[in-house]
C-alpha cells in the first residue's frame, strides 16, 4: 500500500472490489494541507470502514448517525475554535481542517436539514457527498439522487413501471444558494479535477461542498472493473458534468469535445436495462432531452 | 451546617437559575435551538455572551436534532458540552440520546419538562423525560429553583465525572417561569467545584487518532450495552459523594430521595418536581391532626436506587404514588418502579397509582389530603 496515499485511509476497509469512494476519500484528503477531523454520515462508506475492533482510518473520525454529519462536525469545528482560544486543544496548538463525508441518502435527503443549517452557519467544513444516486448500503432503493429511469428496488421496472419516474433533485443549486464560497461538481473517473477542486475547497475559510460520481458496482449493475471507464462516460455524455461555483460564478472546468449519446452510458449498466425495449424507447428519449435541456441550462448560468 | 459565608440571595425564575449556574460553570459548546418552556434558558444565556460575561460557543442550530448531534460532536471532540431543550425538542432528539450515551459522552442537558403532542400543549407535566427513560441518560429531577440551580452543578460535575450524559428536570412553567428566593454560590467556588473537563481520547488529539462511533456486531454489541449498564448504575455512588461534596460548600443536602416524615409514617406518598412542595404542605396540615404520613421525593431517576427506596417504605402501611406522565398500555412509570422496589424485598403492599397535572392541570392542596385520606377513588387527579 502507498503509505503517502493511504495516510488517512489505510487498507483493510471492506468496500467491495471496484467501489469508487476509497479512491475518492483518497483523492480529496490527500490535498490537505494541515491536519484533518472526519465526520461521516451513515452509509457504506461508513460501514465499511469502521467495524470494530477494526478501523481503516488513521486520522480522527466521528460517525455519529445517519442525517447529522455536518451537525456533528459543526459541534467538533466550534470545540476546536473555543480549546485552541482556551490553550486547551488536545496535543496543543495545531491547524485543523474539518471534513465531512456523506452518501446521496444522507445528503439529498435525510440529511438535508443538517447540511443547510451547517453551510448557513458558516462552519469551516467540506462537505463531500459521494453521490452513487441511491440507498445503495441498504440494497439499491431509490433517493431524490436517482436518475429518471434507473429501476431500483422500491422503484422496479415491470409491466406498468420504466422505474424512476421523477427527475434528480438539484442539489448544486441548493447548496449554492447558501451563498458559499466554493463549490463544486466532480467525478472519480478524473481524478486531476477532482484534486484542484479540493484543494480549492479545503482552501475555504468556511463551509464548502463538493459532489463527487461515485459508481456502485453492486447495485448498478456492472463489472467491478469498470466503475472508472463507466464514470468518464457519464462526463463524455453529459450526463455529470464537471463544473465549479466559486463566489457565485459557473465555471464547466472539463467539457467533453465531442458529446456522446447517453445511451453508451446507459447500456453498460443493469439498471437501465428496462430502458432498451421498444416500450420504453419514449424513456430514452425523454432521458436524452433531460440531459440535453440540464446541460444547456448549465452553459447559460456559467454566462452570466 | 453552611460553610459557606459568600452565598447570594436571588429572586430567579427555575430558568433564570439554570442559566445563572451555566454562567459560573460557562460550557465551551452550547449548540440551542429554542423551545417552550425551554427558551429562557438559552436566552438568558445568550445575553450573558452578548454581554461578554462568559465566553461559550453557542451553535444556533436549525433543530434539536442538530442541537444534540452537534453537542455529540463537541463533547467528542473534548470540549465541556451543555444543551436544553423540552417536549417534541426531546422527542426530536430521541435517536441522538443513545448515541450520546452508548458513547459515553458527558453532555448535560437541562430540561424544562412539558406534555408531548398530540393534542399539542405547552405546559409541565412529565410525558417527555418518561419517553427517555431507557436512553442511558442520567435524571436527576429538581422540586425549585433552588434545585436547579443547585442540581445544573452537581450534574456537570458529575457527567464529567462517570462519562454519561445527564438531564436535570425541572417542572415547565410551574418551576422554570416561577420566581423565588435562592441562594447561589460564588462564580470561583463553583468553578472550583466543577473544575475543568478532562476528556479520555478527545477526537482534536490528532496524533493520536480515534474513531468514534464504530460498527459493533454480533460479537461486540453486547458487551458494549452490558459495560454501558454497569457504568450507569456505578454511577449511582458518585453521584452521593458529589452531591455530598456539594453540601460542603453549599450547606444543602441532595440524595437519591428526599424523606419528609417517613420514619415512622403509616401512609408515604411518592412523587417527585414541583408538587413535592404543595404535598409537603398537606403532610404538616395532617401531621398536625394526628395523622401518620410521610413522603418520599425522587431526586435520582435514572439510575434508579431500588434497594434505598425499599428501606424507607418498607414500614408503611401504604404506598400512595403521584406519576405526572401516563405510560399508556401499561401501569405509570413512577408506580411501576416501585412495585418493582417493594417486590425485590418480598413486600406485598397497598401502592395506590394516581395520575395528576397532564398538560399543566394544576394539583391542589385539597385533593392531596384526599388522596392521603383515602377519599378520592379515581384514577386520575384532575
Amino acid at each position: 500500500m502507498n503509505k503517502e496515499l493511504a495516510k488517512h485511509f489505510f487498507s483493510g476497509h471492506s468496500a467491495c472490489a471496484g467501489c469508487a469512494f476509497p479512491a475518492i476519500v483518497r483523492a480529496v484528503l490527500g490535498e490537505a494541507s494541515c491536519e484533518v477531523v472526519v465526520a461521516n454520515a451513515t452509509g457504506c462508506l461508513e460501514v465499511t470502514s469502521s467495524l470494530y475492533p477494526y478501523t481503516a482510518w488513521k486520522t480522527p473520525w466521528i460517525h455519529n448517525a445517519f442525517e447529522n454529519a455536518a451537525a456533528t462536525i459543526s459541534g467538533v469545528e466550534r470545540a476546536y475554535e473555543i480549546m485552541k482560544r482556551k490553550k486547551r486543544l488536545p496535543g496543543g496548538d495545531k491547524k485543523i481542517k474539518f471534513v465531512a463525508f456523506g452518501g446521496d441518502g444522507g445528503t439529498y435527503d435525510i440529511g438535508l436539514q443538517s447540511l443547510s443549517g451547517a453551510l448557513e452557519r458558516g462552519h469551516n467544513f467540506l462537505y463531500v457527498l459521494y453521490d452513487n444516486e441511491g440507498y445503495m448500503n441498504t440494497g439499491n432503493q431509490r433517493s431524490s439522487a436517482t436518475p429518471y429511469g434507473a429501476a431500483t428496488e422500491t422503484t422496479p421496472s415491470g409491466r406498468a413501471s420504466f422505474g424512476k419516474t421523477e427527475l434528480r433533485k438539484n442539489l448544486m443549486d441548493i447548496v449554492a444558494a447558501h451563498h458559499i464560497p466554493y463549490l463544486a461538481q466532480a467525478n472519480v473517473a478524473y481524478l486531476a479535477d477532482l484534486k484542484k477542486k479540493a484543494q480549492k475547497a479545503l482552501a475555504v475559510e468556511g463551509p464548502s461542498f463538493l459532489t463527487v460520481f461515485s459508481p456502485c458496482t453492486n447495485n448498478w449493475k456492472f463489472p467491478t472493473s469498470q466503475y472508472v471507464a463507466i464514470a468518464k462516460l457519464a462526463t463524455e455524455t453529459n450526463f455529470w458534468p464537471l463544473y465549479e461555483i466559486e463566489n457565485g460564478k459557473y465555471k464547466i472546468t472539463s467539457e467533453p469535445k465531442n458529446v456522446k449519446p447517453l445511451t453508451d452510458f446507459l447500456k453498460t449498466q443493469g439498471r437501465f436495462k428496462h430502458l432498451f425495449s421498444e416500450k420504453n424507447k419514449p424513456v430514452l428519449e425523454r432521458m436524452q432531452q433531460i440531459t440535453n435541456e440540464e446541460f444547456a441550462r448549465l452553459v447559460s448560468l456559467t454566462e452570466k | 451546617m453552611n460553610k459557606n459565608n459568600s452565598t447570594k440571595k436571588l429572586a430567579l425564575t427555575g430558568g433564570a437559575a439554570a442559566a445563572e449556574a451555566l454562567k459560573q460553570i460557562e460550557p465551551e459548546v452550547m449548540p440551542i435551538y429554542p423551545i417552550t418552556p425551554q427558551t429562557p434558558i438559552i436566552e438568558t444565556y445568550a445575553k450573558f455572551q452578548a454581554d461578554g460575561e462568559v465566553d461559550t460557543e453557542m451553535i444556533k442550530v436549525e433543530s434539536e436534532h442538530s442541537a444534540m448531534s452537534a453537542a455529540i460532536g463537541a463533547s467528542s471532540a473534548g470540549a465541556r458540552v451543555v444543551t436544553a431543550t423540552s417536549s417534541q425538542g426531546l422527542a426530536l432528539m430521541h435517536e441522538v440520546l443513545y448515541i450520546a450515551s452508548g458513547t459515553r459522552l458527558p453532555i448535560l442537558m437541562i430540561i424544562s419538562a412539558r406534555a408531548l403532542g398530540a393534542p399539542i400543549n405547552i405546559h409541565g407535566d412529565h410525558s417527555d423525560v418518561m419517553g427517555c427513560r431507557d436512553s442511558g441518560w442520567l435524571q436527576i429531577f429538581c422540586e425549585n429553583a433552588q434545585e436547579v440551580y443547585d442540581k445544573t452543578i452537581i450534574g456537570m460535575k458529575l457527567a464529567e465525572k462517570v462519562n454519561l450524559p445527564v438531564m436535570v428536570i425541572m417542572d415547565g412553567f410551574n418551576t422554570s417561569h416561577s420566581v423565588e428566593n435562592l441562594e447561589v454560590l460564588e462564580t470561583a467556588m463553583v468553578k472550583d467545584f466543577v473544575g475543568e473537563r478532562t476528556a479520555i481520547t478527545p477526537l482534536l488529539d490528532t496524533k493520536n487518532p480515534v474513531s468514534y462511533g464504530p460498527v459493533a456486531l454480533q460479537n461486540s454489541y453486547f458487551e458494549f450495552k452490558i459495560d454501558q449498564e454497569q457504568a450507569t448504575n456505578d454511577a449511582a455512588a458518585e453521584y452521593q459523594k458529589i452531591a455530598q461534596a456539594y453540601q460542603e460548600i453549599s450547606g444543602r443536602r441532595y440524595g437519591f430521595f428526599e424523606t419528609y416524615h417517613t420514619k415512622d409514617a403509616e401512609r408515604i406518598m411518592v412523587l417527585t418536581g414541583s408538587a413535592t412542595g404543595t404535598a409537603k404542605v398537606v403532610v404538616d396540615k395532617l401531621r398536625a391532626k394526628g395523622e401518620k404520613v410521610g413522603l418520599v421525593k425522587i431526586e435520582l431517576f435514572r439510575p434508579f436506587l431500588h434497594q434505598e427506596l425499599s428501606a424507607i417504605l418498607k414500614n408503611a402501611q401504604e404506598i400512595i404514588v403521584l406519576d405526572r406522565a401516563q405510560s399508556i398500555g401499561t401501569t405509570p412509570p413512577f408506580y411501576t418502579e416501585i412495585v418493582n422496589s417493594l417486590y425485590q424485598i418480598g413486600e406485598i403492599k397497598k401502592i395506590k397509582s394516581f395520575v395528576y397535572g397532564l398538560g399543566g392541570r394544576d394539583i391542589f392542596q385539597a385533593q392531596i389530603e384526599d388522596v392521603f385520606m383515602g377519599k378520592f377513588k379515581d384514577k386520575y387527579i384532575k
